[in-house]
């Protein structure tokens, strides 16, 4: 176990308390009765945890491929199990968008939720050390048990603090997760009965039976294929997020999702590697399909929230194109269009949450031309629909860049077929934007002169522009989008070690291995 | 002293005359109560006390080893979280509570002292004292407008008697093919046997049945649904937990005689085991009673347990004994809530559910937990079990049975979560607020807490069950 792990020496225990804080924080919130001390609380928790993990990225030694800041106590010797937490380049930045959203979550629901506000925060910060949890198990049964904890919390969130159809998008939700993750306990198990273990370094880099691996894989993949989620597993995904508060939304699109990217890189390209070499080109195809299907049914939604989710899709099918390539570039790639998808996603539905408060409607038509209105806040979106849209100097366009570098290097077609993508995300996005700034509400380009009739309506509903909390929310996540479009290469760099490592794992080698073999 | 290895039965026995007694004379309802609670708890700490004991008694019928004395433990604790749990037993007549309170302790003790049975009458004669005293209490009920008691009671005669009848038939079958009704002589034939004749298997399957029946496993489920709708509240919450234990207890020392890798043996078991699961999961989905619901799950977890015993392995069986301990703990917890909800000892639905997170935040609360638990989400003791019971069955390589059961884990979380829905999601107004008693408060916080916290360190229970096992294997 030592030689993969760099134990924790910064003065407490640095991973068990970002997870368990939250926790704590959540059953203090249930004897808190006092509504705005409630917000603080849940504020100054999540906060906390932001501030505790910040030492994972200053003491992060980015040279090293171990797992660091490693805590190992026992727990259930007779399984061979033992709590073990550590992270790598790549988990490193899951915890620490994590930590960085949770509190954008409480303070973007600041005024939306209004009743059950105690049990809306004590669900919220258990969703915290669940998320954060299956990003630092080492292994597998402690990913299992965080992974599947946070499906009764999500469930809540959506089933009660959600939109009319929030009973149906619950249980869809809860449904297709539930069924997805089991498949992925009985591959844990059959890992287990192998190997002895369940610690993840030791389950890397054996030489398991090619069919062996290949179940595993199929598991484990459909398990991540779902949370992620691949076409035409998606179709929980857009009702989800529809329903659910914007709080809600953000934990889904911020962080959920990660789990399925998170999981493939992980689990299946260490353990099954040559599993992955051979499903790669299927996995290549589905994401592409994930992205043309993404990006084609957010053309043609008018409700805002919808053309994200489905948008969502489509970003995520960048992310499994760049893990299935199985280079260094892409699986980069992949990873900083995790971490910028949170950042710019978790914006636009905070943007769509904010203007949702002022004009009860989330249909493009109902909250056009808002340009006249609210300056400052289509300021934002602006920035945040072409940071979404990838483009140049925005985060999200060296994610995609990279994973478009890496396709057009591997298999030209798929890097061209992405590229429609990116042409049909230009659209929806810039379609949304056009309407939602400028156009009236019949969808007409607004100009100077006709303002009157619409502008009075707009003013009678009192459509203030942006609030001190809520300008403060976007300005924190702007400065992400443009820090990571400049200078990627903090972030870059935290993973690089990590990734490369990966790469050899899981690397082209192994291609070469099975068709050598399949011959 | 010879004595003292026999304590908990001898509790079992002094506390059911005690009972007698009390129903000869008129005493207050809260006497009886409080005694109730007090004379359960005595038993609990007359178990404990006879945890290490070793012995053997009536010519060797009856043992006393680590593996009896675990599960008596488990059924007096289960024993006083029900009479905890029903406390002011609202749903039975006031004059007939104590006699409704020694049948359900000689109830417990007839399977007490299955646990210990190790030869086929002493067996079938403890099997039928625990089911003589259901006979008796199924139908005591008071309710206003609900007639369904009697029918329930008959039904669970009927089946009953039936069950035993296959489970008579089939000793004798086990002891014509073998010459003795011991167990410790048949588990040295019964494996050679197995292989050979089929009348050995086919005998011990029958023998099983009267234990299926018990368990509420597929093809003896077809009383539960109906006795747990017609029964008492209180009632139901005893039917649906002591006897599984009791049924566990034997069925593994039954599935060990087979010895170790018998296909057409495991092959049966896990026939019924399948359709137990499937039959259980899809009929409870469209239950709207909570008795009918909790009766269909408890079908479909009778499959699971049985998961554990087709493995005929040592891991297996630990894992079913602590699946059953968990069990327990998760249906008491249901049943409270279902009994609580129920201010007048109705029956609840999914519709009395509503708005509970308002009405009583703890009994919300201990039925969200208790519904992940048997869905087996974790950290609860549900996903504890079935993660040690699918170890086992992968172990073995049994993947179909595992597979199968996964998928049934899947549609089961669908029901579970209605329950979870209906107490947390619908809201109404004016609420009246529920409110329980300190001591039932309690009870909720203990099994919220304990369904988790043995979910989360199971090393304890499983130690316990390893070891209970060496004994028998």
């Amino acid at each position: 176990m030592d030689q993969h792990l760099i134990y924790n020496s910064i003065g407490y225990p640095v991973l068990s308390a970002v997870t368990f804080i939250p926790l704590a924080g959540a059953l203090v919130a249930l004897f808190i009765k006092n509504e705005t001390m409630l917000k603080l609380w849940g504020f100054l928790v999540t906060v906390f945890a932001l501030v505790l993990s910040l030492p994972l990225y200053t003491n992060f030694d980015a040279t090293s491929v171990k797992f660091q800041f490693a805590e190992v106590y026992p727990w259930f010797p007779a399984l061979n199990l033992d709590y073990v937490v550590g992270v790598d380049g790549m988990s490193t930045l899951l915890v620490l968008l994590t930590t960085f959203i949770m509190p954008l979550c409480i303070l973007c629901s600041w005024n939306y939720i209004k009743d059950r506000l105690q049990e809306f925060i004590f669900v919220v910060l258990l969703m915290e050390t669940a998320m954060i949890g299956v990003f630092i198990s080492l292994n597998t049964v402690m990913f299992y048990i965080f992974w599947e904890a946070m499906l009764l919390p999500m469930y809540l969130i959506i089933a009660v603090w959600g939109g009319p159809r929030k009973d149906y998008a619950s249980i869809k939700f809860f449904l297709y997760t539930l069924i997805g993750s089991v498949f992925l306990l009985v591959a844990i198990i059959a890992l287990y009965i192998k190997t002895g273990t369940f610690f993840i370094p030791d389950l890397m880099g054996q030489n398991y039976a090619f069919m062996f691996q290949f179940w595993i894989f199929l598991a484990c993949a459909l398990a991540f294929a779902i949370k992620i989620p691949m076409f035409p597993l998606h179709t929980w995904l857009p009702a989800a997020h529809v329903e659910a508060p914007t709080a809600g939304s953000v934990i889904l699109a911020s962080i959920l999702l990660k789990m399925g990217g998170y999981g493939f890189l992980r689990l299946c390209l260490p353990i099954t590697p040559e599993a992955v070499a051979v499903c790669a080109p299927y996995m290549i195809g589905i994401s592409v399909v994930s992205i043309l299907a993404g990006g084609y049914l957010a053309l043609g939604q008018s409700d805002i929230k919808k053309l994200i989710a489905y948008s969502s899709v489509g970003h995520m099918g960048f992310v499994t194109l760049g893990v299935f390539l199985l280079n260094s570039q892409g699986i980069k790639g992949a990873m900083l269009q995790m971490i910028n998808h949170g950042i710019t996603t978790g914006a636009l539905f905070i943007c769509v949450g904010i203007i949702y408060e002022r004009t009860h409607s989330r249909e493009i038509s109902a909250n056009s031309a808002l340009g006249m209105f609210m300056p400052i806040y289509v300021t934002f979106l602006g920035i945040f629909s072409l940071s979404s849209l990838a483009f140049p100097g925005t985060n999200s366009f060296v994610g995609e860049f990279l994973v478009l570098l890496a396709a057009f290097g591997k298999y030209p077609v798929v890097g061209g077929l992405a590229v429609v993508g990116a042409v049909l995300a230009a659209a929806y996005m810039l379609r949304l934007l056009q309407k939602m700034v400028w156009a009236d509400s019949d969808g007409h380009a607004h100009h100077g002169h006709d303002e009157g009739h619409h502008g009075h309506e707009k003013e009678e509903h009192h459509l203030s522009d942006l609030g001190f909390r809520e300008a403060a929310m976007l300005v924190f996540l702007t400065i992400f989008v443009f820090w990571i479009g400049l200078n990627p290469s903090p972030i870059l760099k935290i993973m690089n070690a990590s990734v490369d490592n990966l790469v050899t794992q899981a690397g082209a080698d192994k291609v070469v291995g099975v068709t050598a073999a399949m011959k | 002293m010879q004595g003292l290895i026999f304590i908990p039965e001898l509790a079992f026995i002094a506390v059911s005359l005690i009972f007698f007694f009390i129903s000869l004379g008129k005493p207050s309802r809260a006497f009886v109560q409080n005694a109730a609670i007090v004379l359960s708890a005595i038993l609990v700490l007359a178990s404990l006390g006879g945890l290490c004991e070793k012995g053997s008694l009536f010519y060797d019928a009856y043992r006393i080893d680590a593996y009896s004395q675990i599960f008596k433990v488990i059924i007096s604790i289960g024993l006083f979280l029900i009479i905890f749990m029903g406390y002011g037993l609202r749903g039975i007549s006031e004059k007939y509570h104590p006699e409704y309170l020694m049948f359900l302790t000689i109830s417990s003790m007839g399977l007490v002292f299955l646990t210990s049975s190790v030869e086929l009458i002493t067996m079938v004669l403890s099997l039928e004292i625990s089911s003589f005293s259901l006979y008796v209490i199924i139908p005591f009920r008071k309710t206003a407008g609900f007639d369904k008691q009697m029918e329930s009671g008959i039904k669970y005669v009927l089946f009953g008697a039936v069950a035993s009848g296959i489970s008579l038939y089939g000793s004798s079958y086990v002891y014509g093919a073998c010459g003795t009704t011991y167990f410790y002589q048949l588990s040295k034939i019964i494996p050679g046997m197995i292989a050979t004749s089929p009348m050995a298997m086919i005998g011990l399957l029958m023998l099983m049945t009267g234990f299926f029946f018990k368990l509420a496993m597929f093809p003896m489920h077809f009383w539960t649904p109906d006795v747990y709708e017609g029964a008492a509240n209180e009632t139901a919450g005893f039917v649906a937990t002591l006897p599984k234990i009791g049924a566990i207890a034997l069925l593994i020392r039954l599935a060990a005689f087979a010895g170790v890798d018998r296909p057409d043996f495991v092959k049966v078991l896990m026939i019924l085991s399948f359709f137990s699961m499937t039959i259980g999961n899809l009929s409870a989905l469209v239950q709207t009673d909570l008795k009918r619901l909790a009766a269909y799950s408890s079908i479909a977890h009778a499959g699971y347990i049985m998961i554990g015993l087709l493995t005929l392995s040592t891991s297996g069986f630990s894992a079913a004994i602590y699946y059953g301990a968990g069990y327990v703990l998760m249906n008491v917890a249901l049943f409270y809530v279902i009994y609580h909800v129920a201010a007048e000892g109705g029956n609840v639905t999914f519709d009395s559910l509503k708005g509970l997170y308002k009405r009583s935040p703890i009994l919300a609360m201990t039925l969200a937990v208790s519904a992940l638990a048997l869905a087996g989400i974790p950290p609860t003791m549900g996903f504890t079990g079935k993660f040690m019971l699918f170890t086992a069955a992968i172990e073995k390589k049994y993947y179909a049975i595992v597979i199968l059961a996964v998928i049934n884990a899947g549609i089961a979380g669908f029901y579970y979560l209605k329950l979870i829905r209906a107490a947390y999601t619908t809201t109404e107004e004016n609420i009246e607020k529920t409110v329980l008693p300190a001591s039932s408060y309690c009870l909720g916080c203990v099994l919220i807490v304990g369904i988790i916290a043995i979910g989360i360190m199971p090393q304890f229970l499983i130690e316990m069950a390893l070891k209970a096992l060496e004994t028998i294997l």
